[in-house]
């Protein structure tokens, strides 16, 4: 086990490279130049020739990517052409918030879809089967965007119950665990869940309707095991793949909620990346990405090492 | 006992009014709703364009000369901020004497003398000082192209030299922000310190920064212009980009007002009991068309018949009214319209005429190749009403396609000019972009003066007549302001009579306020000045 810890943590280094080199040659590849962060429109040239020196962009592709990289390393992911603050304090605050909005969202997505999921496939072939389906089709399709502006119009502006936007009433970095603030929280984290619920209550629906057909719940029931028993069974094989899932979704939470920090005005990492991604800003977009792909590796990590623990069949493999 | 109890209930209803009074003598705040991603910067030149200016720059901090923003029913002017005076010498034009006003405090109780003017000149020009900022050098020096040199003569006197005569040199210095050098070096010479804690001579003190969250501005009682002390004790800024977030925030009580609510949800918020402002802006949304050798719109009946071609009234109802049909470069308000020969006006047979004349027909149709952003900053609608245009000049023969990029990217091929090899070389042939005409120079010269053909400027079409330039030539060098209205508008006169772009309409910066905010004065600038809103 610790042998296959190591190796996983060895693993997500060039990992961590590879998403930061990517990065890198994409902002270079897109047409833009990234000093539209902090020089107008209208710019002469000899302006221009300074900012470039300024920040080091006259210098040539691998060179700014060696120095940024030596850099990182000792924990320095520079400072955000645009706003002039080091990007760690920008990007280490908008993790935070976007755990927040993530957290929220998993535990309402893989709630829902697991129960639902678990419903479907108990009584697969049924109408609540068909709803189920139905449920979840329409979770993975509708557009965030789209919901997330007739959730507010419905529960914000007609009726008045919840906030349309904002990460609390003196903003994220006054974020308390009390009602006031999960008001705020409620309809972004409603629309974020609706793919995972989607997602996993299929991916449940399948595995409990696969479980149930297979030899040993047969002879399970046949030996007269209860039915919450016999359930908690299936549950267990089902756990792992759920487990899997769940995970992958979370690492998609936590990097792809652009549209609905947008549109609820939360300030994410989602937020961040747009911002950074239409001005430019090399730095805090590189080290946005090298956060998040960091992240990313280690919750799936997490989900490799709870995963024998669901399935001791996985750990002897 | 009696008495000590009579006095206990007198006490006690004292203490109850006092409550109350405090109660109703608490804070006044409104809860603005800004367009922006993130506040602008602090430090004393704000990013983010024009638009920045009302938030984080006239509001913290003064210029030497101001423009008057808290008017509405007509055209501001220059007036005088923290320069009391400013005179061009009469034996060298290139030299400007300002006299400082006397008896101003920065926020942090420092004195505003003329040494902190020559600090902030070397903060934004003097790479080599230790206050030198390249972030707000780079806001600020394309807006002050003119200052040469600068001294202090004496603790309230400073000369500005500038690099030619320019007459004009006054409009640019609004731009230029003063900040307090005490505070820089109380806070370890740290700019990003600065940001959180800023001190300037403004009506406003920055009280509160969350990065992309929000700013809180309380008002300085103490401010040296007694006529704009502040109607609100503290304005909160709360960047909300997207337009129906930032609705949706108004129509839910969370903001008291809104910047560019919209179209769409206009009729709900009139109904919903909100006024929406607006006023005559110095905005345009042209097409900006090249006359390179080559060009299609080299020829000024086909620029012509472009501009009689569009309905414009149809893109303002498009826009829900939060627009005007342009009738040139300038609003017809403006001192500087003069009096065009050709009249933008919506008139398809004297289009189509023309375009026969030149030419074209349905058998021959003109192409051209038109580079436009997706959105973004000062755009509008861009798509829909670049798809009416479109539509618009199929009528007369005239075939656009269009070349859809990010504005950020749109900016490169402006400032390389029609020529360069991204334009010309691609085949693209006009340009769209919204352009901001609060000055003179803004507005007209730099498009107009064949010496700011790209990559010297934006002119980007490289529109070049000597008549203009002798005109330009003769305004920077006239002191005389009401000569340089009268050249300014013959500029412009040659601008619209040779059809130098295609004029669509302004921007008329819209904003929707709660029936709680009642007092709020739109300037016809792209600055405002929040000490008019109220309660």
């Amino acid at each position: 086990m610790l042998g296959y810890l190591i190796r996983r943590l060895l693993y997500a280094v060039p990992t961590a490279l590879g998403v930061t080199l990517v990065s890198f040659l994409l902002v270079y590849v897109a047409p833009g130049d990234p000093l539209n962060a902090i020089a107008p429109a209208d710019a002469p040239a000899d302006v221009i020739e300074s900012l470039k020196a300024t920040y080091g962009l006259d210098r040539p592709m691998p060179v700014r990517y060696g120095l940024w990289l030596a850099r990182a390393l000792h924990g320095d992911l520079g400072v955000s052409i645009a706003s002039g603050r080091a990007v760690s304090g920008e990007v280490f605050g908008a993790v935070g918030n976007t755990l927040i909005l993530a957290a929220a969202a998993t535990i309402a997505g893989v709630t829902f879809g697991c129960v639902l999921g678990a419903f479907a496939g108990y009584r697969a072939g049924s109408l609540l089967d068909r709803l189920a389906s139905a449920v979840s089709v329409v979770g993975v399709s509708v557009p965030h965007y789209w919901l997330g502006l007739v959730l507010t119009i419905v529960f914000s502006v007609r009726l008045g119950w919840l906030p349309a936007m904002g990460a609390g009433p003196g903003g994220s970095g006054e974020w308390q665990w009390n009602m006031e603030h999960l008001r705020y929280l409620l309809l972004p984290a409603a629309t974020l869940c609706v793919i995972p619920m989607g997602i996993i209550t299929r991916t449940v629906r399948a595995l409990v309707a696969e479980t149930l057909q297979q030899e040993f719940v047969i002879a399970l029931r046949a030996r007269g095991l209860a039915s919450s028993a016999v359930f908690r069974h299936v549950a267990r094989n089902a756990a792992p793949t759920v487990l899997a899932v769940s995970g992958l979704q979370i690492g998609y939470l936590m990097g792809g909620s652009i549209l609905v920090e947008t549109v609820f005005a939360w300030p994410g990492t989602g937020f961040l990346l747009n911002t950074a991604i239409f001005q430019r800003d090399i730095p805090l977009l590189q080290g946005t990405l090298l956060v998040l792909c960091l992240f990313f590796v280690v919750l799936n990590l997490a989900v490799d090492m709870l995963q024998p623990l669901l399935d001791p069949r996985m750990g002897r493999a | 006992m009696r008495c000590t109890l009579t006095t206990m209930w007198k006490g006690g209803l004292a203490a109850c009014f006092l409550a109350f009074a405090g109660v109703a003598m608490g804070e006044s705040t409104v809860r603005y709703g800004i367009s922006m991603a993130d506040i602008p910067l602090t430090t004393g030149q704000p990013d983010r364009g024009a638009g920045a200016y009302q938030f984080t720059g006239h509001t913290i901090y003064d210029p030497l000369i101001a423009w008057e923003a808290n008017v509405g029913t007509r055209p501001g002017k220059l007036i005088p901020g923290l320069a009391t005076e400013w005179k061009v010498d009469p034996k060298d034009n290139k030299v400007w004497r300002f006299v400082l006003r006397k008896g101003v405090k920065f926020h942090d109780g420092s004195d505003f003398k003329a040494d902190a003017v020559v600090w902030n000149l070397d903060k934004v020009l003097n790479d080599k000082s230790p206050q030198f900022d390249a972030k707000q050098a780079a806001q600020v020096k394309p807006r002050i192209p003119s200052v040469g040199s600068y001294r202090k003569i004496d603790d309230y006197t400073v000369e500005i030299t500038t690099k030619d005569i320019d007459a004009l040199f006054p409009y640019q210095l609004p731009w230029f922000l003063i900040g307090s050098p005490a505070q820089w070096d109380k806070l370890g010479r740290d700019w990003a310190k600065v940001a959180t804690q800023p001190s300037g001579t403004g009506p406003f003190r920055l009280d509160k920064l969350v990065p992309r969250e929000r700013a809180d501005l309380v008002k300085n009682p103490a401010y040296w212009d007694k006529t704009r002390i502040a109607k609100t004790d503290r304005i909160v800024l709360i960047p909300i980009p997207d337009a129906v977030t930032r609705a949706n925030a108004l129509l839910t009580g969370q903001v008291d007002l809104i910047e560019t609510p919209p179209p769409d949800v206009l009729p709900q918020l009139k109904a919903s009991g909100f006024r929406i402002v607006q006023n005559v802006t110095p905005h345009v949304w042209p097409y900006h068309f090249s006359t390179q050798p080559g060009s299609p719109w080299t020829d000024i009946r086909v620029r012509k018949a472009a501009n009689l071609a569009i309905d414009r009234d149809s893109i303002v109802k498009l826009l829900g009214g939060q627009a005007v049909a342009a009738k040139g470069q300038l609003d017809p308000s403006s001192p500087w319209f003069g009096h065009p020969a050709f009249e933008l006006k919506y008139d398809l047979p004297a289009a189509r005429a023309l375009m026969a004349q030149a030419g074209y027909s349905k058998a021959n149709p003109l192409k051209a190749k038109i580079i436009i952003a997706q959105g973004g900053t000062g755009q509008m609608l861009s798509l829909p009403m670049n798809e009416y245009i479109q539509q618009s000049l199929a009528e007369i023969n005239i075939q656009l396609e269009f070349q859809v990029v990010e504005l950020e990217t749109l900016y490169l091929h402006w400032r390389a000019g029609a020529k360069a090899d991204m334009n010309a070389g691609k085949g693209i042939t006009a340009i769209n972009l919204g352009y901001v005409t609060a000055d003179p120079f803004y507005a007209l010269t730099r498009f107009a003066y064949g010496r700011y053909v790209a990559p010297n400027g934006v002119n980007w079409g490289g529109y070049a007549d000597p008549v203009v330039d002798k005109d330009i030539d003769q305004i920077r060098a006239s002191f005389d302001t009401k000569l340089q209205d009268k050249l300014l508008a013959d500029v412009h006169q040659h601008m619209v009579d040779d059809a130098l772009m295609l004029w669509v309409v302004h921007d008329t910066q819209p904003h929707a306020l709660s029936p709680k905010v009642k007092q709020f004065v739109q300037a016809q600038h792209w600055f405002q000045d929040l000490t008019t809103i109220g309660m």
